[in-house]
């Protein structure tokens, strides 16, 4: 056990699969300089300019380069900066990385980590703080990571290098110096969550960051007499349809709560799948939390009206308990 | 002009592979309007052919290709086998992907070919990729990445280059010129001094070449493999051509004048001056025809073989998609 910050925690991740493994190598702008976010600090002294490499301002060329690079046997990690930037390359990552194994009929892999920092960052405005983990999850072919605690930044990050797939990999940039203890003997498969607190009145979904709001929340109905479960989904797909179906069987009341916006969302994917298999469980209504369908201001009294907070998920809590607590 | 050809036997092995991509784009098309054994669209390099045959023909099998929607004859001239392509063509069993990508996604990893592509341009990053991830690895295999005139308005035209040269990566990109971007003139739709301007304009060295004349194709090609096996950078080859057929095997193509296309089926496809050439020297009509008649014999069978090939197992629908969160095991 270590105490480790999240943005260290894969960094060590990183540095292990790079020591054990001399295909695996990292691509991006500013990379040598530790990336923006110190994410890889240290790297290029150790693994020289090769193997952490420093990239051209060209998202296209960094996401399908490395696709290239991934078809004649590297493993690389691909760094885009913001998850924003991501969308400069997108045929890239949705129509060629995504589809290559099926359309070759098997004949190619993509093992890539494409890791895009996503997230609420204080007045990064609108360019600058999307989630859009949602459409990730919508295309066949990729694996979506939310992690959002070092432990699981560390293991699943692991598991992302070592995956043949191509694993979106969404780190929230609100987060870097968030401590935590990380076992490295500690294995995360895609598609298990993390049952963040045990509790059996209200069951509360969520991920990445607003896990841990989720985690604030539950603290807050403990004041008021209410035991809520929280399970951290920490991937997106796979993600793992039987905790939240056991939990809801076992509390009865269902509370999805993201950062994203809530329309078209993955929270909807959550309620759906519920409603569908466990609607019989269900002793009060679903409550869905997450951004109004506008845009991140940059003023921080504007940029407060998209947040997801603890209290709106105690709230939420509340409702589909039909309980209102002032 | 076009040259003397230096090598009678290499003349001959030029004309076969032209001759063998025409059989195969030729009775394709049958296949597709008469037939309808080609299910999808599928986009003819004719009049191309001698772009593919004298680019290919000194490229290694294990070098790597990249080539785009209309990739038949790079892909046979990398050494594809035809009736797993007419496979892929009408969907079957043993095609090269399966059934799954049919003619626009036909790749052959055995012999480097790792993909056509759908989506213009989109094959230069990923070319540029393959070449760095080769150069990481350590092995002296170059990377060819061929693209249409149209390519060079996309992105990833500059973004590909730029990274290609930046990274000093052996790679051969060629701009096969059909003139037309899907059904529109290329130069109608470019601005500034065309392809070439823009490849030197990143510092990337750069020939010309006619390339309806598969010698001289086949020549510059000789000097730039040569260089990029040696030297390691990055080189551009301008191949002047000429797509004698539609867009699509479906499309008539009548936005193009009669005296163009006239002139060019006349006096600049690229096997009957390569047929011509020959003749020129000691080899006699009968050889011509012959090595005619053996690509188009060789075509009718793999497409008599292919037409009488199963479709997919069902089962393949949702294999090869994912390991993790595979739809085998969950796809909703």
């Amino acid at each position: 056990m270590a105490l480790m910050t999240y943005v260290e925690a894969s960094r060590v991740a990183i540095r292990e699969a790079m020591q054990s493994d001399s295909k695996v190598w990292c691509v991006g702008e500013d990379l040598g300089r530790g990336g923006v976010f110190g994410q890889y600090a240290g790297l290029q002294e150790e693994f020289g300019s090769d193997r952490i490499c420093d990239a051209p301002i060209s998202e296209a060329a960094i996401m399908g380069g490395a696709f290239g690079a991934a078809m004649v046997g590297t493993r690389p990690i691909v760094e885009m900066r913001f998850s924003d930037f991501a969308l400069c390359a997108t045929d890239e990552l949705v129509n060629q990385i995504a589809k290559a194994r099926f359309m070759f009929g098997g004949q190619s892999r993509a093992p890539m980590v494409i890791r895009k920092p996503m997230g609420l960052w204080r007045s990064s405005a609108a360019q600058h703080s999307q989630s859009l983990e949602s459409w990730y999850a919508h295309i066949p072919g990729l694996v979506v990571a939310c992690p959002g605690t070092a432990q699981d930044n560390y293991s699943l990050m692991k598991a992302a290098i070592a995956c043949d797939d191509p694993v979106v990999y969404l780190e929230h940039k609100n987060i870097w110096a968030l401590e935590g203890e990380v076992d490295r003997d500690i294995d995360v498969p895609f598609g298990s969550a993390s049952i963040r607190r045990q509790g059996n009145d209200v069951t509360l979904v969520s991920w990445s960051n607003t896990a841990n709001i989720a985690v604030d929340a539950a603290r807050l109905l403990e004041e008021v007499g209410i035991d809520a479960e929280v399970v951290d989904l920490r991937s997106l797909w796979p993600w793992d349809k039987s905790a939240v179906l056991d939990s809801v069987h076992k509390t009865g009341h269902l509370v999805v709560a993201q950062e994203s916006v809530a329309v078209a969302g993955f929270g909807a994917e959550v309620v759906a799948t519920v409603v569908e298999r466990a609607s019989e469980a269900l002793k009060g209504p679903v409550r869905r939390i997450g951004a109004p369908r506008s845009l991140v201001a940059y003023a921080p009294n504007l940029e407060d009206k998209v947040r997801v907070t603890a209290e709106m998920i105690v709230l939420a809590a509340q409702e589909t308990m039909g309980k209102t607590i002032k | 002009m076009s040259r003397v050809c230096p090598n009678l036997e290499r003349g001959r092995v030029l004309l076969l592979m032209m001759e063998r991509i025409r059989a195969f784009e030729e009775q394709a098309c049958i296949a597709a309007e008469r037939d309808k054994l080609v299910l999808g669209a599928i986009h003819p390099s004719i009049g191309q052919e001698g772009v593919a045959a004298g680019v290919m023909h000194n490229v290694k099998r294990d070098d790597i290709l990249l080539s785009t929607h209309r990739g038949h004859g790079h892909t046979l001239a990398k050494g594809a086998d035809p009736l797993a392509m007419l496979r892929e063509l009408f969907g079957r069993q043993g095609g090269c992907c399966g059934g799954k990508g049919g003619s626009m996604h036909i790749a052959d990893f055995d012999v480097g070919m790792l993909g056509a592509n759908g989506v213009v341009a989109a094959n230069i990053t990923i070319a540029a990729g393959a070449a760095h991830g080769i150069k990481l690895l350590g092995g002296d295999r170059i990377t060819v990445d061929i693209f249409g005139d149209g390519a060079i308005n996309r992105g990833p035209f500059l973004e590909g280059l730029n990274w290609a040269a930046v990274f000093n990566l052996p790679i051969l990109f060629v701009c096969e010129d059909n003139r037309y971007s899907a059904t529109t003139k290329t130069s109608s739709m470019t601005a500034g001094n065309g392809v070439v301007a823009r490849a030197e304009a990143l510092g990337i060295k750069t020939t010309v070449v006619d390339g309806n004349d598969v010698e001289a194709v086949a020549d510059a090609a000789a000097e730039i493999t040569r260089r990029l096996r040696t030297c390691g950078q990055p080189e551009f080859l301008h191949a002047l051509t000429y797509r004698r057929s539609g867009h699509t095997s479906f499309d008539p193509a009548n936005y193009r004048s009669p005296d163009e296309t006239e002139y060019e089926e006349r006096h600049n496809d690229p096997i009957m001056r390569q047929r011509e050439r020959l003749r020129s020297m000691e080899i006699g009509d009968k050889d011509i025809i012959a090595i005619h008649d053996v690509a188009q014999q060789e075509m009718s069978e793999a497409l008599r073989q292919a037409a009488e090939t199963p479709f997919p197992d069902d089962k393949t629908a949702f294999e090869d998609v994912q390991d993790i969160g595979s739809p085998v095991v969950e796809a909703y």
